[in-house]
């Protein structure tokens, strides 16, 4: 039989605010093991939660822009279980009244567009983080469990989808388009493999064709757009051989396994079924007024569709629009075109070379040591036939190295090109003297060998040479 | 001379400043009179004798140089044991919290020390504020001051009996159901719940969040106002706390009942009120009465349900607050096998009977399938309460009861029958329900020379027309009377 899935994904964004969602300790993410905490994120008796301002803020921005109501009255609840890494065995998060519902997310496929359903985006705390030593590494047959609070009370923002998602591929375009999104809007730097932005997605299989859901499998554990992907393949082709085979889904959370590339049983649902859900006393419902809500609206930034429709019509290339919007380079882009760069070259380098440097040596575009002005210089040299092709990707990695602007890399590199009729003149006549025969057949008409006579001359001048004059030049000189 | 330990706050503060007596001698007095009571009373469950002898000391200094900090400067004072205090163990008289130390101050204690008060003691409590006697201390009970053989109410039982007796010029206490105002009324003192969000929450060891409300005790109304005005005013780590201006209630304090409007609330007014109780009751409203008052009965016909609501939402709310002490952080730590079980034996060992009855309660109150018949429908009550306290506020500038059905009663006697405890708290619960300001004033003594607490109600934020009825009645009345165990013979 051939089944359709049924996707849905919860997405966890831990927001980049000053401090944390309940108390004033700084969210920072490389601190020393408990060095961030305070009597509330460590749920000291008597410690009382303060909202944070900015978070609703931010999350209201976010539910704006992915087109939901935002409640004009909002309530966080307390949702109750028992867990060692969490400090007042009940996280304060919110239920029946979140701060945004409904609202969608289109995202292109191959050509295709998908419009992805939003349930709701609402507030909630971060836990703190476990470590578990010896046994098996999980707390079960654990010797001792170490606890680092440094990231209790941090605000996390949880994005629901409907179940619209029906392949692997929307569900990774999703997930890239809503990271696009949440770092257009500059309130996380959204990064999976630290955890600041974190997918579990809700999987079952139904025949082609059928409207009932079938059995939903939570798989979670997901740190990067590749292994979301790979999760979800497994888990469908999983689930396809156990329908096949007559078997029955069992209601279950599975953990991608990214090194064996498989999903695996972890806790079942049974346990964590009742979370007593009621209204936080400690907190007053919030009241959204109007106003904060269209000045939140006003203030937003463009987003991602804009910013890659923009750059198309600039003239870049679609493809490098979509890795420059999701890879937050655009404001580079918007500088260099500002400082006089060719849209489609700037916008090649960023998608080509500079997001490749980022994606080896990891960090974020604001700590480059390139700037617009210095791509535009980049660009400009190119157009001006100062650098080769080959030589401009050697002063972008010398200026990436921090070595200085373009035209100060390519002057210390030596790798100008030489443009000047009366420099290269005088190479081209030495290379024409050495290469009498073939310049012989030449102006017998044998033109193939310009571009031989093109590479000695690109030889003789270290790689320096402006090969279109190059050519122009052996073809004066030559007499051909 | 009179014992120092038997002045108001008022009387010392003037000594002081007449320079005839030293915060040092206030607090020398405090501690004479709980060495020769405390072994009879258990007041308190922590004494900072090292603490407070340096915060007097500096209080003199202080007063020496010029620096005068207000009513409080120098007035040793006690705290309920469920309120936070940096260095000094707090354990709201609960095993699971035996030997914490807190890193940090509550605000109130804050306030206090700003203020320049001596912190003299944590006293005690039912365990988690939870009880009508402090018969549910994790630490022994607490006894009633006019009566050993008697409980001293609770849960704020050693604050009430510690400044009944004179081992502290005045105390805070914590009132979720009563818990200031039924023990003032048994010990035969002044005790006051300010409106909900006019004292700062933060370093309260949670009970019932939308309930707790932290306040004063005092010997006289005119003292606990000056504490009132110590731990009010808006506190930005308490997101419930009212960001408005708070009434100013010694201004007021002497501005009589003539031709204020006081509703006699019929429904907590009669039913199963001691005739003791209903006589001295009947006495003060006539008193009122001939001072200018008009008194009128009123009805509120949801407050009968008021205890039923109490004694589901306190509960839902207990059973989260409490979650958090599972020996992962602090507090004694019972091992396990595993963390569940670690935390299951931790909690099992470290709560008490009716603390656990309560947790169990509240959790059963929210559970998938029982939360609408349970907790929905006991918020549900509480908005009607809300709304018929309001209704009446229309017509009355006050509302007055008596504050317990009965007088002390003896240790032990509902200790096995939580119904009978509970219904203790019948006459106090509406108000924090309702959020609104509550007081209770000594009127008078039983055949059997227990004291008889008198209620006043109000509107919220009138705490001013709360403190100036029951200033009025404290002067129409005349109540002087002491604890016996006050004077040296009595505690000989």
């Amino acid at each position: 039989m051939t089944y359709e899935a049924v996707i849905g994904i919860e997405t966890h964004v831990e927001l980049g605010t000053r401090s944390k969602m309940f108390c004033r300790c700084p969210v920072d993410f490389g601190a020393e093991p408990n060095t961030n905490v305070c009597p509330v994120c460590l749920g000291l008796p008597g410690a009382l939660p303060v909202p944070n301002r900015q978070a609703i803020e931010w999350t209201i921005a976010l539910g704006s822009a992915l087109g939901a109501t935002i409640a004009t009255n909002s309530v966080f609840h307390r949702k109750n279980y028992f867990y060692a890494d969490l400090p007042k065995n009940y996280q304060i998060s919110q239920y029946d009244v979140p701060l945004c519902v409904g609202g969608h997310l289109d995202v292109d496929v191959d050509g295709t567009t998908a419009r992805v359903g939003i349930t709701r985006v609402h507030l909630e705390e971060d836990t703190g983080k476990s470590s578990h030593l010896g046994g098996d590494g999980r707390i079960h047959g654990a010797e001792a469990v170490r606890i680092d609070f440094n990231r209790s009370g941090i605000p996390l923002m949880e994005v629901v989808t409907e179940p619209d998602i029906r392949s692997p591929e929307v569900a990774r375009a999703y997930a890239q388009e809503l990271q696009s999104m949440v770092i257009a809007l500059g309130v996380s730097d959204a990064r999976l493999e630290e955890g600041s932005m974190r997918f579990d997605a809700n999987v079952s299989l139904r025949p082609h064709g059928t409207e009932t859901l079938g059995t939903k499998v939570e798989v979670k554990n997901m740190n990067s757009m590749r292994s979301l992907h790979r999760a979800l393949s497994y888990e469908i082709d999983r689930q396809t051989k156990l329908l096949d085979s007559g078997g029955t889904i069992a209601q279950e959370t599975r953990h991608w396994d990214e090194a064996n590339g498989r999903t695996d049983p972890g806790r079942s649902k049974e346990e964590s079924s009742d979370y007593r859900y009621f209204q936080e006393p400690d907190l007053l419902p919030l009241e959204i007024p109007d106003e904060m809500i269209d000045a939140l609206v006003g203030a937003l930034p463009e987003l991602p569709a804009a910013r890659r429709d923009r750059l198309t019509e600039l003239g870049v290339d679609p493809a490098s629009a979509q890795t420059i919007v999701s890879g937050d380079l655009i404001g580079l882009l918007d500088d260099a075109v500002a400082a006089g760069a060719d849209p489609r070259a700037a916008g090649n380098w960023l998608a080509g070379e500079v997001t490749a440097h980022l994606n080896r040596h990891g960090g974020d575009p604001m700590s480059l040591h390139l700037d617009g002005p210095g791509l535009a210089e980049l660009c400009g040299m190119v157009a001006a036939a100062e650098l080769s092709a080959t030589a401009a990707k050697e002063v972008l990695a010398g200026v990436l190295a921090g070595e200085g602007p373009p035209r100060a890399v390519a002057e210390a590199r030596d790798l100008m090109q030489v443009s000047d009729e009366g420099a290269l003149g005088a190479v081209v006549e030495a290379v024409l003297a050495e290469h009498a025969a073939e310049v012989a057949r030449l102006r017998d008409g044998e033109e193939r060998l310009v571009g031989f006579l093109v590479g000695k001359v690109m030889a003789a001048s270290g790689g320096k040479a402006d090969p279109a004059l190059a050519s122009e030049l052996i073809r004066r000189l030559a007499g051909s | 001379m009179t014992d120092p330990a038997d002045l108001t706050i008022a009387e010392a503060g003037a000594l002081l400043r007449a320079g005839d007596l030293t915060a040092v001698d206030l607090l020398d007095a405090v501690r004479r009179r709980a060495s020769m009571t405390e072994a009879i009373l258990h007041g308190y469950l922590t004494i900072d004798h090292a603490g407070a002898s340096e915060v007097a000391a500096e209080a003199d200094a202080a007063l020496a140089r010029g620096e005068d900090r207000g009513p409080l400067h120098g007035i040793p004072l006690a705290l309920k044991d469920n309120m936070v205090t940096r260095g000094v163990e707090t354990t709201a008289a609960s095993r699971i919290l035996a030997g914490w130390v807190p890193p940090y101050d509550a605000t109130v204690v804050q306030r206090l020390r700003a203020a320049g008060a001596v912190i003299y003691g944590k006293t005690n409590l039912d365990e988690f504020a939870m009880g009508s006697s402090t018969e549910n201390s994790a630490y022994g009970t607490s006894r009633n001051p006019w009566d050993p053989d008697r409980v001293p109410g609770g849960s704020s039982g050693g604050s009430a009996a510690a400044v009944a007796v004179g081992s502290a010029f005045g105390a805070l206490g914590s009132d979720t159901g009563g818990s200031i105002r039924q023990p003032a009324a048994l010990c035969g003192v002044v005790g006051m719940k300010p409106t909900y969000g006019l004292v700062s929450r933060y370093g309260l060891i949670a009970f019932a969040s939308s309930l707790d409300q932290i306040g004063p005790f005092g010997r006289t109304v005119e003292d606990a106002a000056m504490l009132f005005e110590a731990i009010t005013g808006h506190d930005p780590f308490d997101a419930t706390s009212s960001p408005g201006p708070v009434p100013a209630v010694r201004a007021s304090l002497d501005g009589g009942v003539d031709g204020l409007r006081i509703g006699v609330l019929s429904e907590l007014a009669s039913e199963g009120v001691e005739p003791s109780v209903a006589s001295a009751f009947q006495d003060t409203l006539e008193r009122l009465g001939a001072a200018g008052a008009i008194i009128e009965e009123v009805s509120l016909p949801t407050t009968k349900h008021a205890l039923s609501a109490y004694y589901l939402i306190a509960p839902a709310e207990c059973s989260a607050n409490l979650a958090r002490f599972d020996g992962v952080r602090y507090g004694p730590r019972i091992d396990g096998p595993n963390v569940e079980q670690m935390m299951a034996a931790t909690r099992r060992d470290g709560f008490g009977p009716e603390v656990t009855r309560r947790i169990l309660l509240g959790t059963y109150a929210l559970s998938a399938g029982y939360y609408d018949a349970f907790y929905g429908q006991a918020q549900r009550v509480r908005t009607l309460v809300v709304r018929e306290f309001a209704a009446a506020y229309e017509r009355f500038d006050a509302l007055v009861t008596p504050t317990s059905p009965t007088t002390a009663f003896p240790v032990g006697s509902r200790a096995d029958d939580p119904l009978a405890m509970y219904v203790s708290d019948v006459c106090t619960i509406p108000s924090n329900l309702s959020g609104d300001p509550a007081i209770s004033v000594p009127v008078g003594l039983d055949e059997a020379g227990l004291p008889i607490g008198f209620q006043v109600l109000g509107p919220a934020l009138r705490d001013d027309t709360v403190f100036r009825v029951a200033r009025a009645v404290e002067s129409l009345v005349g109540f002087e009377a002491r604890p016996a165990l006050a004077t040296s013979e009595g505690a000989a």
